[in-house]
This record gives structure tokens, C-alpha cells and sequence, in this order.
């Protein structure tokens, strides 16, 4: 049994200077045979074994990862979490894994940092206006916060948005979703491996996968750089790598990856205590607990597994960025990143199974895939366990690129995906 | 970020380019015959390839002419550029 992380632990370390914590998680080396396995150990893929182990009593489980667990884009993303979708099953879904959000630190005993600072979307011309106001009364309808505000309102929510009428895309109005927010990304990672270490999951890292075993479209077990490891499920939840694991076995999926960017700015100052984000301009804002303006760019359009972006969506992010926040012009950038997304046709996930008994695919979240992580975990584990998608998740299934019945969330889903 | 050799205009920033996705997916001859799994391959499923991709470009930015381009998407370095309707020079 792990120590419980409280303050009295905190002053019984301080006393021997912090040197003798126990390790969160530990280092195991790969089993022979296990009853499912998790390839990519991010923050979906460590959420999925946490909750097959404790929701599902399946703990004779492993997540295998390539790297470092949320080395990805657990690690790369701009920690944004909202749940304003349009769509009534992307709103179910996203808003599920909001609710969990809500008492996930508590559950994991693991500070994830989950701050409800809120979200605002601004529209930026009458067409922006329209559909912001639908979105609202949409939310409203699924029981999830919404609130249409005008510009003084929004001026009086965030005093540093330029909302003079004279800007080239001037601010006409924005939705606010208060219970929205953001959370400590890496922590994400860390309290999910943990707490799916002390019920027995091997957390395998620098373990890259390098084929999967089929019989009779059945899958056997995964050939990897540690070894050839026997299994009945697997479920991938690789992101951006979702294809290259799917070209193993011969299955297409519906998804082109890219690089997504986002950079970091020096330490200031408490001065936006909320995020912002702007579709039309594609720029979206917030501050760290650091101090660090964290800035959200667009994705390249071209397919790349490069993990770097091109300079001029950056440049086209921070065009919009200090038109909109002049107070930013002199502030100076430190760190840009980016991250390889994979995109589906209709900006919706898919968490599925498939053709092949026993191969389970959590993907295609594109660029807003971390404020789902612990309902994505929790209904993937579902859905792995029983064999059966969760009513949840049934609509995010692979067959409706087929069937037709797509969650379009393209427009829709409040930004650009 | 990188350069492209448009085959009408010479080399230029990619960010005059607009990505067109894979190349040689071939439309459908009758696409009434068509039953909706295949639709879907056609309209929906692709390679999404790491490493050498063939794909198609469009020099938006410049002549406005389509082509294609063999591409590492590992590490974003173009191996051939090839004018549109003619057979990949590598395979």
C-alpha cells in the first residue's frame, strides 16, 4: 500500500529533505502474458488502465510506452478543459468526463491542480454571433453551463481585451462556460499512473510495439522491443501514432496526423485569470500558475509526424494575440512546441472496436483530446472490458464513417479543430 | 516549415503551398455501384503514413497548379516532386 500524499507527509518528508518519498510508480519489466494490454502511455491510455483496474477488476493489465509516460501530448498540450459542445453526444461525452474533472485530485490523492477559472469563446463577426448563441442555448439544453455574454460584458469578465469597434475582427460578443478551466497536464499523467500502479498495472516504459500477433482475426499479443508479450485485448490509444499501429494490421482508420503548436511566454504577473480562445482568429490564451502565457496555435495542413510546426502559424497566432491583447506586445516568448494530433474527417473521436476481435482504438482527438482524458479512460476501459461500447461512447463508434452518421464537430465545437 | 520545388515556379516556402492530402486515390468509375464500405474507403480511410508518403500540393500562393510530392513525414524532407497524371518516379 502506497502512502497517502497529505500534509503529514508532507512534514514528516521535509524532516529528511524530501529524500525519501516512495516512487510514484514502479519500473517493471513486461510479463509473459497479460489479460489486456495498453499501447501509449499518455494520459488516455493511463486513464484507461486505471479505471479497467478499478472499475472492471481487471488488474493483471500493462500500458506499454514507446517513451516516458505523458512524454506526448499529455505533455504538449494547453490544458484547456470545457465541455460547450454543440453536438448531444459530444456534449454527453465531454461533459462526463468534465464531471469527473470535478473530484479526480480527491480520487487519485494526486494535486492535479484542476482550476475552474472558465472558458470564454469570442465571436468575431455575425455568422460568429449566431452560431455562439445556437451553441448556448444548445449547452443549456444538455444541462451544461452556458452563458451568452455582449462586448461590455466581456470587457468587464477580462479588462485586457482590446474591444475597440476600429480592430479588424472586433469583438462582438463570446459564451462563457464557468465550470471550465484547465488543469496541471503532466500531473494528469503522473497521478493516473500511480494510482493505476498501486492496484497492480505494470506502467512499461521505452517499450516501442512493433507488431501485433493475429490468428484467425484474432489478436495473440504484441512483438515489442522487450519482448513478445501475449494478451486477448488490446487497446491502442496512441494518438498521433494511431495509423502507424493500424498499418500493423492491415486496418485503415479515417485519419491524417499533423503537428499542433503551442508556445509558452516568460513569467509575468498575475493577468488573465481565465481562458479565452477565438475561433476566427485562432488564437487562444491563458496564464500558468508559473506566470507563463500559454498560447494555443493551429494546426499545419499538411500530414507530418515531424513533432515541429511551420513558423507562420505562429506568426498568424500571435498576430491575432496582440491585436486582441495589446498589453502583450513586448512580452517575450520561451519555449514552442509542437505535438502530432491525428485528426478525424469530422473533428469527433473514435473509441471503438474493431474488425479484429480483441483490437480496441481510442483515437482521432485531434487537437482536443486533454480535457477528455478521464471519461475518454473511463469509457475506453468500459468499452475493453465488456466487450461493448458504454451509450456514451456507442456514437463515437468506427462505423459511422460508413454508415454516415458523423458528429460533426468541425464548426461546431466552439473552435477549429 | 520547409521549402517546395513547385515544378511551374521553382522553389518556394511551404507556406505558399496548400497540402492536398494523399495522392493517388483514384475515383471510383461508377461510383453508383459503389456499396457504402467502400465509399467510406474512398472518401474517409487513409494510409496516414510515417515516412515516404505520396501526396498532392497545390501552390495556392503562386501558379495555382496541382502536383505531387514524395515526402518523408518523419522528418518532413521531400524526396521527388512529380507533375500531376504522370507515374511516381520511385516507388
Amino acid at each position: 500500500m502506497k502512502n497517502r500524499y497529505s500534509i503529514f507527509s508532507l512534514i514528516k518528508n521535509a524532516f529528511s529533505h524530501h529524500e525519501n518519498w516512495q516512487k510514484a510508480w514502479k519500473d517493471p519489466s513486461p510479463k509473459k502474458e497479460y489479460d489486456a494490454l495498453i499501447i501509449g502511455g499518455g494520459g488516455h491510455g493511463l486513464a484507461t488502465a486505471y479505471y479497467l483496474a478499478k472499475k472492471h477488476n481487471m488488474k493483471n493489465i500493462a500500458v506499454l510506452e514507446k517513451g516516458w509516460i505523458g512524454g506526448g501530448n499529455t505533455g504538449r498540450n494547453t490544458t484547456i478543459i470545457r465541455s460547450n459542445y454543440l453536438w448531444d453526444a459530444s456534449a454527453r461525452l465531454y461533459d462526463h468526463a468534465l464531471k469527473i474533472w470535478e473530484g479526480l485530485t480527491q480520487e487519485l490523492n494526486y494535486n492535479i491542480m484542476f482550476s475552474q477559472r472558465g472558458v470564454m469563446n469570442l465571436a468575431h463577426n455575425l455568422q460568429d454571433v449566431r452560431d455562439l448563441k445556437r451553441r448556448t442555448h444548445a449547452n443549456r439544453l444538455n444541462g451544461i453551463d452556458a452563458i451568452y455574454l455582449n462586448t461590455e460584458e466581456i470587457k468587464k469578465f477580462c479588462p485586457i481585451i482590446n474591444t475597440s469597434p476600429n480592430i479588424r475582427y472586433p469583438v462582438l460578443g463570446g459564451t462563457l462556460q464557468k465550470r471550465a478551466g484547465t488543469a496541471r497536464h503532466d500531473a494528469v499523467a503522473w497521478g493516473y499512473a500511480r494510482g493505476a500502479d498501486e492496484m497492480g498495472v505494470d506502467i512499461i516504459q521505452n517499450c516501442e510495439v512493433k507488431g501485433i500477433k493475429r490468428e484467425n482475426n484474432e489478436v495473440k499479443g504484441i512483438e515489442t522491443t522487450k519482448g513478445f508479450i501475449k494478451t486477448k485485448k488490446i487497446g491502442v490509444v496512441a494518438a498521433g501514432h494511431s495509423s502507424v499501429i493500424a498499418n500493423m494490421v492491415d486496418l485503415k482508420l479515417p485519419l491524417e496526423s499533423k503537428p499542433l503548436q503551442a508556445l509558452v511566454s516568460e513569467p509575468v504577473k498575475p493577468i488573465i485569470d481565465t481562458v479565452i480562445m477565438s475561433n476566427a482568429v485562432h488564437a487562444y490564451v491563458s496564464q500558468s500558475d508559473k506566470g507563463e502565457l500559454v498560447i494555443g496555435a493551429g494546426t499545419d495542413d499538411y500530414i507530418s509526424y515531424s513533432q515541429k510546426g511551420s513558423h507562420d502559424i505562429v506568426e498568424g497566432t500571435l498576430n491575432a494575440i496582440l491585436e486582441l491583447y495589446p498589453i502583450f506586445s513586448r512580452m517575450k516568448m520561451l519555449r514552442q512546441w509542437g505535438g502530432i494530433v491525428d485528426i478525424c474527417p469530422d473533428a469527433s473521436p473514435i473509441i471503438s472496436k474493431t474488425s479484429i476481435k480483441g483490437l480496441y482504438f481510442n483515437c482521432g482527438w485531434g487537437t482536443g483530446g486533454f480535457k477528455a482524458t478521464p471519461g475518454s479512460g473511463d469509457l475506453f476501459a468500459h468499452t475493453i472490458a465488456n466487450d461493448e461500447p458504454h451509450k456514451l461512447n456507442a456514437a463515437f463508434n468506427i462505423n459511422r464513417f460508413v454508415s454516415g452518421d458523423l458528429v460533426d464537430e468541425h464548426g461546431a465545437a466552439a473552435v477549429a479543430h | 516549415m520547409f521549402l517546395i520545388n513547385c515544378p511551374f515556379c521553382g522553389e518556394r516556402e511551404q507556406s505558399e503551398f496548400k497540402a492536398g492530402g494523399e495522392a493517388h486515390i483514384v475515383r471510383p468509375k461508377q461510383p453508383t455501384e459503389l456499396s457504402d464500405d467502400e465509399w467510406a474507403e474512398y472518401l474517409f480511410m487513409r494510409k496516414n503514413i510515417k515516412g515516404i508518403q505520396f501526396e498532392r500540393w497545390n501552390h495556392v500562393h503562386g501558379c495555382r497548379k496541382w502536383f505531387n510530392i514524395v515526402r518523408d513525414t518523419s522528418n518532413d524532407e521531400i524526396k521527388v516532386v512529380y507533375k500531376m497524371g504522370t507515374k511516381p518516379p520511385i516507388k
